[in-house]
C-alpha cells in the first residue's frame, strides 16, 4: 500500500476486480447473489465506475468488460421469452455470473481463512539455514552403485507426474553445459542439488544421465565421506587432493578410464 | 539397531535439518528396519519429550514431515534479534490468487484469472519469487500453458501439515445466504496448527527477567 502510488495500483488496492466489486454491490445492498436484481446492480455498478472516473483512479479494462456484461444480461432478462409457461424454466440469463461470483466469494472467503492461519503460523520459527559440512569429509569416489541408489531416492521423491504427458527435448549436451555451468560457480555441490531445478522425471533422468557422462568424461568426481554417504559432485580440479589421485597432480590427464573398478558401467575406450 | 538409538539419532536429524522431514526418508535412512507406524511414534514420544520438559523448542509435524521449532511465544525475541530481516505481508490479491491455486492447483494463469476476473502475471510472479507458489508443470493443451502449484514452503508458513488440511472450501460460505458473512470470519474453524499433541500440560510462563 506505501508503494508509488501507480494509478492503477490505486484502483485494485480499492476493488480486486470487478466482481469484488460487484460483490461488494450485493452485500451493500444486502441482496442474494443468486438472485441479484440486475437492472439495480448495473445501475450501481455504472456509477462507481464514473465515481472511479471523477476520482481519476484508472481502471482495469476488465472492470468495463463487466460493464458491457452486465448490460447484455439486463438486455436479455427484458427480451420476451417465446413461450410464457417456458418463463420459470428457461435458462437465467444470469446463471453465468452467479456462478462466478459464487465462485469468486468462496476463494475471497478462503484468502480470508489461509490469512488467519499464516497469522497464527508467523510467530512459529524454523531454522532456515542447511547444515554446513567440510569438504574434507568427501574423501570416497561413490561407485556407479551409490549414485544409482541416490537417483533412485531423488526420482522416489520426485512429485507424481501431473497427469499429462509432456514432450520436451532436453538433450543430455544441454544438461552437461548445465551441470558444468552450475560447477563453474560453485566447484562442488550436493548430488540432490543437481536435481533440485527439476520436477518432471524425463528431467530427472536426463539430469543422471549427464552426471554419468560428466563422471566418464572425467570432468567431474561424484564423492563422499564415506560408504553410502551423502554424494557430492565436484568439479574435477576442485575436488579434494587425496580422493582423486587422476588429478592429484594438479592438471587433469587424459581420459583414460581408470581401472579403480567402481565406474563398471562405463566402457572402456582407448 | 536399538529403537532407543534409533529415536536419538532421528532427534539428531530433525535438530539439524533446515526442512521438514517426511518420515518416509526416515524409513529410507534406517533401511527399513522401522516401520512408519513405529517412526511416528518415535517422533511423537520426542515430541512429548520436549513438551514435559517444557522446553522452548517444540518437534511438530507439518508440510509433510517432522520439524523443530520454537515456540510462538520467543518469537517476538526472535524478531528483535533478526530486526533487520523483514517479513512482508502478502496482498489481498495475492492472497486471493494464492488461495484459488492452493485449491485448483495444478492450475493454469488463465484459469486464475477467470476465476478473478483480473489479470494475475505480475501477483503470480511474485508468488513464485517468494516460493509459495511453484510451476507444476504445462497443460497438454494449445499453448501448453504453465501449471502451477504451492510448494512445501506454502504449507510451512500456513501452518498446514499437509494440502488436505485446507478448510473444506465448499463449507467456507453457505451459497444461498452471503449476507450473513458480511465480515469476513477469520477464525479458521478447525485450527491446523494446535490440533497437535503440542499443548503443554503445565503452562510456563515466559520471563523476560532482563
Amino acid at each position: 500500500m506505501n508503494e508509488a502510488p501507480q494509478q492503477m495500483d490505486v484502483s485494485l488496492d480499492v476493488f480486486e476486480g470487478p466482481l469484488d466489486l460487484l460483490l461488494h454491490l450485493i452485500r451493500k445492498n444486502d441482496l442474494q447473489i443468486s438472485d441479484i436484481p440486475i437492472a439495480q446492480i448495473t445501475q450501481e455498478y455504472l456509477s462507481y465506475l464514473d465515481l472511479m472516473k471523477d476520482l481519476n483512479l484508472e481502471m482495469a479494462g476488465e472492470f468495463l468488460v463487466m460493464a458491457s456484461t452486465l448490460m447484455l444480461i439486463k438486455a436479455q432478462m427484458l427480451l420476451p421469452t417465446p413461450d410464457p409457461t417456458e418463463e420459470e424454466t428457461g435458462p437465467d440469463p444470469r446463471a453465468e455470473l452467479v456462478n462466478k461470483l459464487l465462485e469468486y466469494q468462496r476463494f475471497k472467503e478462503a484468502a480470508g481463512v489461509l490469512s488467519a492461519y499464516k497469522d497464527k503460523a508467523k510467530d512459529i520459527y524454523y531454522r532456515s539455514l542447511p547444515p554446513q559440512f567440510d569438504h574434507e569429509d568427501f574423501t570416497l569416489r561413490a561407485s556407479v552403485f551409490d549414485l544409482l541408489t541416490a537417483f533412485k531416492r531423488v526420482l522416489d521423491q520426485a512429485p507424481r507426474e501431473v497427469g499429462q504427458i509432456i514432450r520436451e527435448e532436453i538433450t543430455i549436451e544441454a544438461k552437461i553445459r548445465e551441470i558444468l555451468d552450475l560447477l563453474e560457480l560453485k566447484s562442488s555441490m550436493a548430488f540432490e542439488e543437481l536435481f533440485a531445478g527439476s520436477h518432471r522425471r524425463i528431467d530427472l533422468i536426463v539430469t543422471f544421465l549427464a552426471l554419468l557422462e560428466l563422471i566418464r568424461m572425467k570432468q567431474i568426481v561424484a564423492l563422499q565421506p564415506d560408504i553410502f554417504g551423502a554424494i557430492r559432485i565436484y568439479r574435477a580440479d576442485a575436488a579434494p587432493e587425496s580422493s582423486f589421485p587422476a588429478v592429484a597432480g594438479g592438471k587433469p590427464v587424459d581420459p583414460r578410464p581408470e581401472a579403480a573398478g567402481d565406474d563398471g558401467q562405463t566402457e572402456a575406450q582407448s | 539397531m536399538e529403537l532407543r538409538d534409533a529415536r536419538n539419532i532421528m532427534e539428531s536429524l530433525l535438530f539439524i535439518t533446515e526442512q521438514p522431514i517426511p518420515l518416509k526418508s526416515f524409513e529410507d535412512l534406517f533401511d527399513k528396519e522401522f516401520s512408519q507406524d513405529d517412526l511416528l511414534k518415535m517422533a511423537e514420544e520426542i515430541a512429548l519429550d520436549y513438551q514435559v520438559r517444557g522446553s522452548a523448542l517444540e518437534l511438530r509435524e507439518i508440510a509433510g514431515g517432522w520439524q523443530f521449532s520454537s515456540r510462538s511465544e520467543f518469537a517476538p525475541w526472535i524478531r528483535k534479534l533478526f530486526k533487520d530481516r523483514l517479513t512482508y505481508r502478502l496482498s489481498n490479491s495475492a492472497m486471493e490468487t494464492l488461495s484459488i491455486i492452493a485449491y485448483k492447483q495444478p492450475i493454469t494463469r488463465s484459469e486464475i484469472e477467470e476465476i478473478r476476473g483480473v489479470e494475475v502475471s505480475a501477483v503470480l510472479d511474485t508468488l513464485v519469487e517468494r516460493r509459495l507458489v511453484r510451476i507444476a508443470g504445462r497443460r497438454e493443451s494449445v499453448g501448453r500453458p504453465l501449471l502451477y502449484g504451492t510448494t512445501p514452503d506454502f504449507l510451512r508458513s500456513f501452518g498446514l501439515k499437509r494440502l488436505e488440511e485446507l478448510p473444506n472450501i465448499e463449507s467456507l460460505v453457505p451459497p444461498s445466504t452471503p449476507e450473513l458473512q458480511s465480515e469476513l470470519p477469520l477464525e479458521p474453524q478447525a485450527s491446523p496448527v494446535s490440533e497437535e499433541p503440542a499443548e503443554p500440560p503445565s503452562e510456563p510462563k515466559v520471563e523476560s527477567n532482563s
